[in-house]
């Protein structure tokens, strides 16, 4: 820990000139309405709605996305996805600030307290087990593309009311590319072999699992060489969870799909323009995830979208931190972030301005879905319901 | 253990400048909170590895405190003790290990959702302070100058456009000497005002020799200490190794000795600044322009010097950690131009946060190309000069 620096203006006032910047740039830039109050939208009646969710490990700035200097970052977020979003400008998280301890507590609706590096589960359910529970869905129904091999225990929680044997399948790209590879060719895929930002070389590897790249395969209708030979064509870890997601809305349409992006995380190596390079990948990606959902058959028409960044990054004012590296200071640009929300039902080119929490995600799908949430400490969004 | 209950014989293991201080302030130290006395003592068990301005700043703290009645510490400390501190922390060998101690705190505070707090406390602890210590005068104005795109032949990125409100943007530099005289600079002022780690010379790639009472630190000459730390961290990472935590550990305890830098005599300090530079700040193993950044801002916040030259060179193009024994790294230029554009941002940033801003100038420079950035009392702010200009003139104006 180390000394902050007193900028002269409180987290309130930082939050809310976040927000009003956000606000300001929408308005003049897609001409989206401020949503007035919190009343409910209207929801259609969606028959077999699905969900795909989207988070950022490692959230972008303002400065590198919606401020007027970051807006050629993000090209296809303001100009082909917020217009047909409903728009949370100010997403506050308020937990503990490493990757996979905060998607967990995005995943369970409550503010997990776990070492962010160590492998274990939840405590509190996760969405995919309240869903599958209440729902009765099978395990096929629920996914979950993580960056790194410390998220393979984020499908399901310890939790003693649901657990074992209701959570998602999750699926660790990396960790299936470096089982398909032999050690000599595990060279060639280092891009996207790279496991942690967080921490300067690799996490330990939580042990190998052919039969889990076969099945996979097999669903996936993949050949495990045609997998490698295609993995070696992409750019980066982000692309390769991208591609097997597309991969599995073709082949197995589950109705919920939680992707974790980490790309943008690299700004821990302190390399800007990688930061940058990160940002833009992952809004060609969110894009990219839209149009899938547009075009495919047991997609279009029925499933909401839903992108966040888990929390955001220190502010360059704050001395306790190195500005966009990291995310460690706990101030307020690093806690507050946005959400879009997309798909049917939801209201389109409208801003909510309100603050609401992170952990509303989980309550809001269980709204749209049907499922209840009861450990959960968030609020089901209004707005989008 | 309880502070209240702190015995001068629990500082037996310090070294012995920082053993004399604790001696000297027990009393006090008995008085302050859990949640804020390792903390200090963090600060403190370094005093001998400390550059002069840190000790001045730690020293300042201590007779800032001693100057309170115990009510008004007790008040002052108030925000610290009504943290909750779980009962193993108390338990922990903080007096020997705060920094282990102070990872553990800073995990319970978010934990415990009271790391808010803890924020605002030492906002506020900072505030008054700094309120308290007179502005210390300055012999000289502070200089900075950051030379950055090495290797880069042409490029469309729009550089400084976050320094350019703050001073004068000039497109018309003649590039003739910059380098030679950069270094001419702050050889002279080395001279001119010649004190101990006052004068910093930060280099991406291999530094051009030592000049007289000037400290340098390059990326080059680090080279042998990387890898020795690349294997380390390699090993510890390895299944059954440790991971991330133990790493933490190990680093946080390494000794310059264990990669091959003098851990004795007058190199003893920089030494342990330079290992602090890759133990501690992430990135600075593989990326030159991270570690010129990174560098400069350890060197502007811990030795607040008064003069500060750093240039940047291209980095590796991958971003891993090489294994030692590979072939060099393919660079790239172009994108470690981005890198330093935004370094050369935050460092004129940590130059405005030491006493003196009012009067510090600042120039960063296009290598060998026509672009500058420059701040100073005497120049504008938020202009553009596309008239000629010599970087030599530029650079010398600083002085």
């Amino acid at each position: 820990m180390s000394s902050p620096w007193n900028s002269g203006r409180s987290p309130r006032q930082i939050a809310h000139s976040i927000a009003h910047s956000r606000r300001e740039f929408l308005r003049a830039t897609t001409g989206a309405a401020l949503a007035l109050s919190t009343t409910r939208a209207g929801a259609a009646v969606v028959p077999t709605r699905k969900v795909v969710v989207v988070t950022f490990g490692g959230g972008a700035r303002d400065q590198e996305t919606f401020m007027p200097e970051g807006q050629e970052n993000i090209p296809l977020l303001l100009s082909e996805l917020i217009p047909q979003a409903t728009f949370f400008t100010q997403v506050v998280n308020r937990g503990i600030l490493g990757h996979y301890v905060a998607t967990a507590s995005l995943a369970t609706g409550a503010y997990e307290t776990f070492n962010n590096f160590a492998a274990v589960a939840p405590s509190n359910p996760t969405v995919f087990e309240y869903f599958r529970k209440d729902l009765k869905r099978p395990a096929s129904d629920a996914w979950v593309i993580a960056p790194s091999n410390g998220f393979n225990r984020i499908g399901e929680s310890e939790h003693r009311s649901y657990g074992v044997g209701l959570g998602a399948r999750v699926v660790l790209p990396k960790r299936l590319l470096g089982s398909a590879l032999s050690p000599r060719d595990a060279l060639l895929y280092d891009h996207l072999l790279r496991d942690n930002y967080e921490t300067p070389l690799y996490a330990p590897d939580i042990g190998g699992d052919s039969m889990q790249l076969h099945e996979l395969a097999e669903i996936l209708k993949l050949s495990v060489s045609d997998f490698s030979a295609h993995a070696q064509s992409l750019a980066s870890p982000d692309e390769l969870s991208v591609y097997i997601a597309r991969r599995l809305m073709q082949q197995l349409a589950p109705s919920m799909i939680w992707i974790t992006l980490h790309d943008i995380d690299v700004a821990h190596s302190g390399a800007f323009s990688l930061y940058i390079d990160g940002i833009r990948r992952s809004d060609r990606l969110c894009a990219t995830l839209w149009r899938t959902i547009q075009s495919e058959p047991e997609y279009a028409g029925k499933t909401n979208l839903f992108i966040l960044p888990d929390f955001g990054r220190d502010s360059d004012e704050d001395p306790g931190g190195n500005g966009f590296q990291h995310h460690r200071t706990g101030d307020a640009l690093s806690r507050t972030t946005w959400m879009l929300a997309l798909g049917p039902g939801i209201r389109q080119n409208v801003v909510v301005d309100r603050p609401v929490q992170s952990v509303d995600l989980v309550p809001t799908l269980g709204a749209l879905l049907g499922f209840a949430s009861p450990y959960s400490q968030g609020k089901a969004l209004t707005e989008v319901l | 253990m309880h502070p209240a209950d702190l015995q001068a014989i629990d500082f037996a293991a310090y070294p012995p400048h920082a053993k004399a201080v604790a001696t000297r302030e027990i009393q006090l130290l008995r008085a302050l909170p859990i949640a804020f006395l390792p903390l200090l003592l963090r600060e403190l068990i370094d005093y001998d590895w400390k550059f002069p301005a840190e000790r001045a700043e730690l020293d300042h703290q201590f007779s800032y405190l001693d100057s309170k009645t115990a009510a008004e510490v007790s008040s002052l400390m108030r925000p610290f003790a009504e943290l909750k501190i779980t009962a193993d922390l108390l338990q922990f060998d903080w007096v020997n290990d705060p920094v282990q101690f102070s990872e553990k705190l800073s995990a319970n505070l978010w934990a415990s959702q009271q790391m808010e707090a803890f924020r605002k406390a030492s906002i506020e602890y900072v505030h008054q302070v700094a309120l308290a210590r007179p502005e210390p005068k300055l012999p000289g104005a502070r200089v900075s100058i950051l030379l950055v795109g090495q290797g880069v032949t042409k490029t469309k990125y729009p550089l400084f456009r976050k320094l350019r409100e703050h001073g004068v943007y000039y497109t018309n530099v003649a590039p003739e000497g910059g380098y030679a005289s950069a270094l001419e600079v702050i050889t002279k002022r080395a001279q001119q005002y010649p004190a101990p780690f006052a004068h910093w010379y930060v280099e991406g790639g291999k530094a051009d020799g030592q000049p007289q009472g000037v400290s340098v630190v390059s990326y080059s000459s680090l080279e042998p200490a990387r890898a020795k730390l690349i294997d380390k961290m390699i090993q510890t990472m390895k299944p059954g190794g440790g991971g991330p935590e133990r790493l933490r550990t190990d680093l946080a305890r390494m000794q310059p000795a264990e990669v091959g830098l003098p851990g004795n005599g007058d190199d003893a300090l920089l030494s342990r600044f330079k290992l602090a530079l890759l133990t501690q700040g992430s990135g600075t193993q593989m990326f030159s322009t991270t570690f010129v950044q990174w560098t400069a801002r350890e060197v502007l916040r811990r030795a607040q010097p008064l003069t500060l030259f750093a240039r940047f060179a291209p980095r590796q193009s991958e971003p891993a950690v090489r294994p030692p024994g590979l072939n060099p790294a393919a660079t790239d230029p172009a994108a470690s131009l981005v890198d330093a554009d935004m370094g050369a941002y935050y460092t004129w940033i940590n130059q405005q946060r030491l006493s003196g801003a009012a009067d510090a100038r600042f120039l960063v420079w296009f290598e060998e190309h026509r672009e500058a950035f420059s701040s100073a009392p005497s120049l504008g702010r938020g202009e553009t000069n596309d008239k000629p200009v010599a970087i030599e003139e530029l650079i010398t104006r600083l002085a």
